[in-house]
Parts: structure tokens; sequence; C-alpha cells
């Protein structure tokens, strides 16, 4: 064998285990991740951080409890306002989509979906805290349901596409009607992947900062209303880790292991109802 | 009482299917889907308008000037967005000389080498990387990754580089750099999913041809198969850049907050995402908030260009290989 052939298989064994080495570090980046989070999550999360309300710059002790039911209000209603819109627009575009108007939907869904969230920040802000002249919970599930309407939409009208067309052409063929149709058969047969596209987009909401930075804004106590300033989970990760207090970077780290470990378990979850799911969508 | 509607069907005319359509239920669907498909529509019009209307004073007051001014003094009015224009596409375009080769490498063995169950679970354990929320990366980076730049990378660059202009200066752990490496892992996990999607696409004659020519594997892979998955990968790149032009969080944590232009990539920066996130709270009066709202226009026009490019390279390569014309 030539210099040059025995050369190029060199190279070639070469550059191939040098992609290996690029995939098992990417994959050793989330265990890394995972891995700091849990390591010093653990030793920093207690009772307290599940039942007491934020203590004063520099106090040591207290919890989040606050911040928990504050990112569960706005994501509720993120969620109340985004699932449905997004999932009915997404019958649309599965459905009743034309060409033209569908693809500019589908393509303004995309464009909004890649809008950076900070720019929905603004845009929550200008419509409803300048409106209401107050931060409220309502503007940061406002702001969250408009990431959430494109994702819903274009995951819903992805699985629905996947159903097979005979499915469709066996109820019209029965006499069903197209709502009919589209009600009793197709989403019950899809209904697995439409959960999980769902369940993803909550997932990817419940751990936004930038939206909410200024329409919730902050707050030490609790508070009765949907239309003052409300404490979340990632805003009190932000202000703990840039905080100069070691004892509220012990919280941050603490609150970071709570969002990580939930977001993560649900996207297992949801791959999980998908896989079971998988005979209805070939 | 369908069957007597069915007995008197001759009588029709357009207005008349339209209507029974209407009654059937499924006209009623369609235009209730309908609304709710033109709600996405209208929320993204909205959102264009007040970006455009909530700035006009800076736009009136400045001009173009705003684009390429470096002065940003909230105190004395005066509001220049180039340092911080400067800082979003430095760090982004760095992050992306990282992730580009590890993602499209990463992208390389899924698709082409490791056998199914070790690609799909990597593909997994990657598509959960994309799921970490933004702020839980900025908790990372300040704990861990500044110390680690500040101690070891940085000084190492510093030795070995230093007579170049990027990597000289005092050294703080905090800047372009940092928020460079932080972005470069957050925008890994697109690249790679994308480009493997891409890469998957490739007709499998397309590998054997080039191996029976006498290729080696490597050469077929990167000759052949990389070459007709491109316009996917140009995609995932730009879907990539997009991201990290827009990201907030983590940057905001990382960047040093300096609104002035340095050269060396040690030095604390500022980004146009970290600025907005940093002073928006904080600005009174009606030029500052506006001000910062421009700057949020410039980001939203800037990602929407990318964003509309990186979704015309992956629709043209997920339609048709992009080897045809």
């Amino acid at each position: 064998m030539s210099f040059r052939n025995r050369w190029r298989k060199i190279l070639s064994s070469l550059m191939l285990s040098l992609t290996g080495v690029c995939a098992v570090v990417a994959v050793s980046i989330l265990f890394l991740i995972l891995g700091l989070l849990v390591y010093n999550g653990w030793r920093s999360v207690d009772w307290n951080f599940f039942t007491q309300l934020p203590k004063s710059p520099g106090e040591t002790g207290g919890g989040m409890a606050n911040a928990i039911v504050g990112s569960c209000e706005i994501v509720v209603l993120a969620t109340l306002i985004g699932l449905p819109v997004g999932f009915m627009a997404g019958v649309y575009l599965a459905e009743f989509g034309g060409k033209t108007f569908a693809f500019l939907v589908r393509y303004t869904a995309d464009l909004l979906n890649g809008v950076p969230s900070i720019v929905i920040g603004i845009f929550a802000w200008s419509v409803l805290v300048v409106r209401m002249h107050t931060y409220s919970a309502l503007a940061g599930g406002f702001a969250l349901a408009m990431i959430l309407i494109p994702i819903t939409a274009r995951s819903t009208e992805q699985f629905m596409t996947s159903v097979p067309q005979t499915l469709r052409e066996g109820a019209l063929a029965l006499g069903a009607s197209k709502w009919k149709t589209i009600a009793t058969v197709v989403v019950p047969a899809a209904h697995r992947g439409i959960a999980t596209g769902m369940i993803l987009g909550v997932a990817r909401i419940a751990g936004e900062t930038a939206p909410l930075l200024f329409t919730s804004l902050n707050n030490q106590y609790w508070n009765t209303s949907l239309t003052q300033p409300t404490a979340s989970l990632p805003y009190m990760i932000y202000t703990r880790a840039m905080s100069p207090y070691d004892d509220w970077h012990r919280q941050a780290w603490a609150a970071g292991m709570v969002l990580l470990l939930l977001v993560l378990f649900a996207n297992v979850a949801a791959r999980l109802i998908l896989s079971r799911g998988i005979a209805v969508q070939k | 009482m369908p069957t007597s509607a069915a007995l008197r069907a001759p009588r029709s005319g357009p207005g008349q299917t339209w209507l029974r359509r209407l009654t059937n239920g499924d006209e009623v669907a369609r235009l209730i889907t309908l609304a709710f498909a033109a709600t996405i529509l209208l929320l993204t019009g909205w959102l264009i308008y007040q970006l455009w209307s909530t700035s006009a004073v800076p736009r009136h007051k400045f001009g173009f000037g705003f684009l390429t001014s470096s002065q940003w003094n909230p105190v004395e009015g005066q509001f220049g967005a180039l340092p911080f224009i400067y800082g979003t596409v430095i760090t982004s375009i760095l992050s992306l000389l990282i992730a580009v080769p590890l993602g499209v490498g990463a992208a390389i063995f899924l698709s082409e080498l490791a056998p199914p169950g070790t690609s799909s679970a990597f593909t997994f354990f990657i598509e959960l990387l994309a799921a970490v929320p933004s702020v839980i990366y900025g908790v990372l980076a300040v704990f861990t990754l500044v110390p680690l730049m500040r101690d070891y990378v940085e000084p190492f660059l510093k030795k070995t580089l230093g007579f170049t202009a990027l990597f000289s200066g005092p050294i703080f752990g905090f800047g372009y750099l940092t928020a460079a490496v932080i972005l470069a892992i957050m925008t890994l996990p697109f690249i790679i999913s994308i480009s493997r999607e891409a890469l998957l696409e490739v007709p499998t004659e397309q590998r054997e041809a080039a191996l029976a020519l006498g290729a080696t594997r490597w050469e077929s892979t990167w000759q052949a198969v990389v070459p007709y998955a491109r316009l996917g990968i140009f995609g995932s790149v730009f879907l990539g850049l997009a991201r990290a032009l827009g990201e907030t969080m983590a940057v905001t944590m990382v960047i040093g907050n300096d609104p002035s232009l340095h050269a060396s990539l040690f030095s604390p920066g500022y980004t146009i995402a970290a600025v907005i996130a940093n002073e928006f709270t904080e600005a009174t009066g009606e030029l500052y908030p506006q001000a910062l709202v421009a700057l949020g226009l410039v980001l939203f026009l800037l990602t929407i260009v990318i964003n509309a490019l990186a979704r015309l390279l992956i629709i043209a390569t997920t339609r048709r290989g992009s080897a045809h014309p």
C-alpha cells in the first residue's frame, strides 16, 4: 500500500473518531449540567425553601414559596390562553389550510417562534403594563402565551398531518361531516402527539425568564391578585444568582435544581407518552 | 332532518352549498379555526406595530445615527446602539466558531457512524440539552464557567496568543469570550439536531457511489454526503445564530455590562438583549425606555432576517435534496 493510501486511511479513522468525540462532548455537557445542579442544589434545598417567604437582602434563610406559587399562576394563565389558540390554529393548518394562507400562517408562526423572548417581553410591556400602569401576573402570562401559541400550533399541525389519510376517508365514507371526522377520528388518533407537543411547550415557557423581567417583575410577599407584580421561580433564580450574598447563591442553586428537574421531567414524560403512541402516526 | 334535505338537493347554487356547509358544521369549524390561525398573523403584526410606534421618539431624534453612535449616556440623553450591536454580533459569531465544528462533527457521528440505538439515545440527550432553561445556563456560567475562564482558559490564551489585540488586556472572567462559550453550549443542540436531520435525508446511493469509486469512509462523508446536505446544515447554523443573537439571560449574567467598545475578547461588554434586560425597569422619562425599545426593534429585525433565511434553507432541503437544482 502506498504511503498516500495509508495516509488516507489514517485520516479517515482519525476524522471519524473526532466526530465521535464531538458527540460525546455534546452529551457530556448535559450530564455535567445535571450533575453540577443536583450536587449544589441538593445541599441547598430544604423544607423552608418550599414553605417560607424570601428574607430581606443579606439575611440568611427563608424560601421561595411565593415564587413557586407565582410561577404556577403565570404558567397556568399562559397555558389557558396559549394552548387553545395554538391548538385551533394547528387544526386549521392541518385540516382546512389552503395553499397560500396556510403557508403564510405557518411561516409567520415559525418566525414568531424565533423572535427573541426579551422582545416578546417588550411587546407585553407596551400592550399591558403601560396601559394598566402596573406590572402584573397577567402581563407575564400574556407574554408567555405569545411564546406558547406558535409552538403548540406547529406541533399540533405536525402530529395531525401524520394521521393516515385512510382514517379520514373511512370516517367520511361512513357519512361523517368533516368537522366530526376531525373531532372524533383525527384528533383522537393524534392525541398522544398533540399532548406531547403541549407538554414540551409548557415546559419551555415554565423556564422562560426574559419575558417576565418587565411584565410580572417580582414580589417579596404573597400577592392576592393577578393584577399585581408577581414573583416567579426563574426571576428569583436570576436575582439570587446575581446578588452578592452567599446564602442567596445557595438558594439560586436550590431553585435552579428544582426548575431543571421539573423541566427535564416534563420533557422525559412527554417523550414517553409519544413513544407509546408511535403506532398511530405511521 | 338530513334525509329530507338530501331529497331537496337539486336546488343548488354557490350560495346554497355554502349555506348547507354552514348548517353542516364544516364551514363553521373552518371559520373558527381560521380565526385562531389568523390570530397568529394579527399578534405578529401587532408586535411589529408596537415596536415601531413605541420607538418613535429616538428614531426621530437620532435617525440612523442611533445605529452608528457609540455614546450610551442615559443621564445626558445620549443613546447610541453601536456598542450593543457590536457585542451582540461578536459574541454570536464567536459562539458559532465554537459550536459549528463541534455540532456538525457530532451530527456526522450520529447520522453516519453511530448504531441506531446509540444514535437515538444521544439525540434524546441532546434534545434534553435544548430544553434546559436559559437562566440555568446563567447560574452555571456565573458560578463555574466564569472562575474557570478567569483562572485557566483566559490566562492560557493570553500566554499563547497574547500578541494579538483580541487576546490581550486585563482578565475579568466576565466578558465577550465567556458569553460566547455559554452561547456555544446553548446553540449546540439546535445545530446538531437539524444538521443530523439534513444528513439523514441524504440518499444512501450518494454514499455508496463515493465508496465504490474507492473513497475512504471519511472522504465519502466529507466530499459526497456533507455537500449534499449543505443547505440544511447552513440552515441549522443560521438558526443557531438567530438563537445566539436573541439569547438574553445567560449572556446578561456573564457579559460584564460595559456599554463601550473593546477590541479585547477578555474585556466586559454588552449585548442588545442584556442592556434591555438590565435597564428597562429603571428607564424613566420618555426617551430612555423608547431608546431601549428601539434596541429591541434592531434585535427583532436582525433575528427575523436570519430566521427567515434559516427557514427557507431548511424548507429547501427537506422538500428535496439540495444537490438537485
